[in-house]
């Protein structure tokens, strides 16, 4: 395993910071429009109330709650990336342990909007915090989600201190802008690279990587109990919790490829970043994937085969009829092809596992949503089924949201550094003792 | 926009007129039975309100329906004596012909969009191809899945086991939709019709009128008309006598016409509840059947 040299190192984290291309604003100015139309929807809908949706009273959760699950889902890949690699000590993932970090954290924070979004009175949230009912669900996952968000913060922050002492030098040096300046050496924290500072950071790192884990199942679990602790058939269901934590993994991971290939090919790090780290990845994807798959397996088929009258709508309905194209196109689209992707050697290259986790994100969503409403649309009473079309403005939120987080990333790393600098150069932080470079 | 005029009973509360027909009521009240086994209606009204002292302040009636509510717990001599109702519905299957006027009688009672249907009649068929019409209103289950969910407690159970909503405090997240196995709730998607000023200014729990957007809301067992001494609107408008509501303490159970022993009555016809394996312990009771009392 050959590192390039420090120099090299530092040249290629801190080069990006200054100097965005013409590229760079055209993107940022298109992100930002489409974030901002997503806001004024927002807007719209405080104006004039939920009703600006599809939803009634038979479905009525839709796009909304889709949307929570799958971007806090979209984090996972910096628990697993940052958390879950680090104390298994793969040194390869030290060049993207940033770049999957920040993604969670960005994620995570257009995730936690969306339980407001879907309240009929967001101005009352206040109220889970003074007068919390401690049996429902959804305090869980607000201290679950706030847990986490703010361990994510945390966890990301740590190991960057001493990256932004080096951005501090380096700007000290060029006499480059005051505000970086001044702000790297807040930040930073006076670091100095004692033997005392990196035995402490050492240590904080490690503590962070094993308390990050339980606190994503733990987001997810609860997540899923939204669902599974209501007596609805398709979302009462033992095997939700883990069935949720496998699918925010997996599309976690999906989420950390396509982050970090876009950062690759913009930032020019293909000599930190290789096709190896794509392979790696996709294999990661590849045992996820088909665990979900196998969960979905074993869910349906514990369901339908038992052929009571209320799982052989559902199942009727998700595999037949009504929703039977989306479920088929996220077999098909979200496991199946990304698996063969990664799984034959010709297509299993930056590329290959790019486009399957493009299509793994998307599918996601996908099945996120056939988790959520088809069991609303079936009647707990004698009753056919209900109807649900997502209005333009929930769409034009879903939308801006999704734009919003390459958006937030482009802007992040503008100021952070895109590679862990000081982690590659000491074979990384991992909670053990550190070792050199093999 | 929903019409002024209010009903002749039971309809939205005004403080005068009630009053007047409370003591109406109480002076034509006679205290022997009057023989028959079948009392009137008045007679189980007025039976139930002297059970509790807190009677007195009820009767009197005069009250605005907001001090009436509150002084329930506290008014002179109340407290410790007032005997609490234990309220339960009785829907007679074998009368009910699916004419939906319960439905908008409540919609006319709390001022609801037509969506928006707190006592909903659903029909069913046997398997013998026997049609039968299913009214549900809200379970006031004694073991309530909405209760458990909601984040902020904006659902809670009154000292007399009903479920009731306080809309000032519901976040509108949804959760008790997905909780209620009988799909007895309604969201306030839109802006509610609104009452004339002079029938609410501001809703409670009990007369949650009007609706407030963003929110939940669900039947209320016309709780205000229950502590009133009167029927709930559903049961005051059904023509065919199908709707009862009872209470299990005084063990009665009145429709617009008579008065049963409500234990009897249950037993004998074989009255069921409704996903009684939720172990959710509805207040409401069916007498199965399919309308065949219906020239009675």
């Amino acid at each position: 395993m050959t590192h390039p040299n420090s120099a090299a190192i530092r040249e290629a984290a801190l080069r990006p910071l200054d100097g965005a291309g013409a590229g760079f604003w055209a993107l940022l100015t298109g992100l930002s429009l489409i974030t901002a139309w997503g806001l004024a929807a927002w807007g719209y809908q405080l104006v004039h109330g939920l009703h600006v949706t599809g939803l009634s009273d038979r479905i009525f959760w839709g796009t909304y709650e889709t949307n929570l699950v799958t971007f806090i889902g979209l984090s996972y890949g910096g628990a697993v990336v940052s958390a879950i690699l680090r104390l298994t000590g793969a040194e390869w993932r030290s060049p993207i342990t940033r770049l999957a970090e920040a993604t969670a954290l960005v994620t995570l924070l257009i995730g936690a909007v969306f339980p407001v979004i879907h309240l009929g009175r967001p101005e009352r949230l206040w109220e889970m915090f003074t007068r919390p009912n401690l049996s429902s669900p959804l305090v869980w996952d607000l201290i679950a989600v706030m847990t986490y968000l703010f361990a994510t913060m945390v966890f990301l922050y740590l190991p960057l201190i001493p990256d932004l002492a080096a951005a501090r030098e380096e700007y000290a040096a060029r006499g480059g802008p005051r505000w970086r300046v001044r702000l790297y050496d807040r930040l930073s924290l006076g670091w100095s690279d004692a033997p005392q500072q990196k035995r402490l950071l050492e240590w904080g790192v490690g503590v962070m990587s094993v308390l990050i884990i339980p606190l994503a199942v733990t987001v997810h679990s609860v997540l899923s109990w939204a669902f599974a602790l209501t007596v609805r058939e398709g979302w009462h269901s033992t095997i939700y919790a883990p069935y949720f934590v496998i699918a925010a993994l997996y599309s976690g991971v999906a989420a950390v490829v396509l982050v970090v290939a876009a950062f690759r090919r913009a930032y020019r790090l293909q000599s930190f970043i290789e096709t190896r780290h794509f392979r790696y990845l996709g294999f990661l994807m590849l045992t996820l994937g088909l665990t979900y798959l196998y969960f979905t397996f074993s869910e349906y088929l514990t369901e339908g085969y038992a052929n009571t009258r209320a799982s052989v709508e559902v199942l009727g309905l998700l595999l037949q009829y009504r929703f039977a194209p989306l479920f088929w196109s996220f077999v098909v689209g979200g496991v199946l092809l990304p698996v063969a992707l990664v799984a034959v050697p010709r297509t299993r290259t930056a590329a290959g596992v790019t486009s399957a986790a493009a299509l793994v994100v998307a599918a996601m969503w996908l099945k996120r949503f056939l988790i959520v409403v088809p069991a609303e649309a079936l009647s707990l009473m004698p009753g056919g089924l209900a109807a649900y079309r997502p209005s333009w403005v929930e769409v034009s939120i879903t939308i801006g949201a999704a734009a919003a987080i390459p958006l937030l990333l482009m802007l992040f790393f503008r100021i952070f550094p895109v590679l862990a600098v000081w982690e590659m150069e000491h074979g990384g932080v991992q909670g053990v003792p550190a070792r050199g470079d093999d | 926009m929903v019409s002024g005029t209010a009903p002749r009973d039971g309809g939205p509360p005004d403080a005068e007129r009630d009053g007047d027909a409370m003591a109406d009521e109480l002076k034509q009240h006679s205290p022997e039975p009057d023989g028959s086994g079948v009392m009137t209606r008045r007679r189980f009204l007025s039976l139930a309100q002297m059970v509790g002292a807190g009677a007195a302040a009820v009767a009197a009636g005069v009250l605005p329906l907001e001090s009436l509510v509150s002084a329930e717990g506290g008014q002179p001599g109340g407290a410790e004596t007032k005997v609490k109702h234990d309220w339960v519905m009785v829907i007679d299957q074998r009368k009910c012909d699916g004419c939906k006027k319960c439905t908008e009688a409540c919609q006319k009672m709390h001022y609801l969009t037509g969506d928006q249907q707190w006592i909903r009649v659903y029909e069913t068929e046997s398997a013998a191809g026997q049609k039968s019409f299913l009214p549900r209103p809200c379970m006031m289950c004694e073991n309530p899945p909405c209760l458990r969910v909601c984040p902020v407690g904006a659902t809670f159970q009154d000292d007399e086991g009903m479920v009731l909503i306080d809309q000032n405090r519901c976040i509108g997240c949804r959760m008790c939709l997905a909780a209620c196995p009988y799909e007895g709730r309604t969201f306030n998607w839109n802006d509610p019709p609104q009452p004339p000023t002079a029938v609410a200014a501001k809703g409670t729990p009990e007369y949650p009128v009007p609706q407030v957007k963003g929110t939940a809301g669900k039947c209320v067992f016309c709780v205000h008309n229950l502590r009133a001494g009167k029927l709930p609107a559903c049961v005051d408008t059904c023509s065919m006598n199908a709707l009862y509501v009872g209470d299990r303490k005084t063990d009665l159970a009145s429709n617009r016409e008579e008065t049963v022993k409500l234990s009897a009555f249950l037993k004998e016809n074989n009255a069921y509840r409704l996903k009684e394996e939720l172990n959710t312990q509805p207040r409401v009771y069916y007498i199965p059947g399919h309308g065949e009392l219906l020239e009675y």
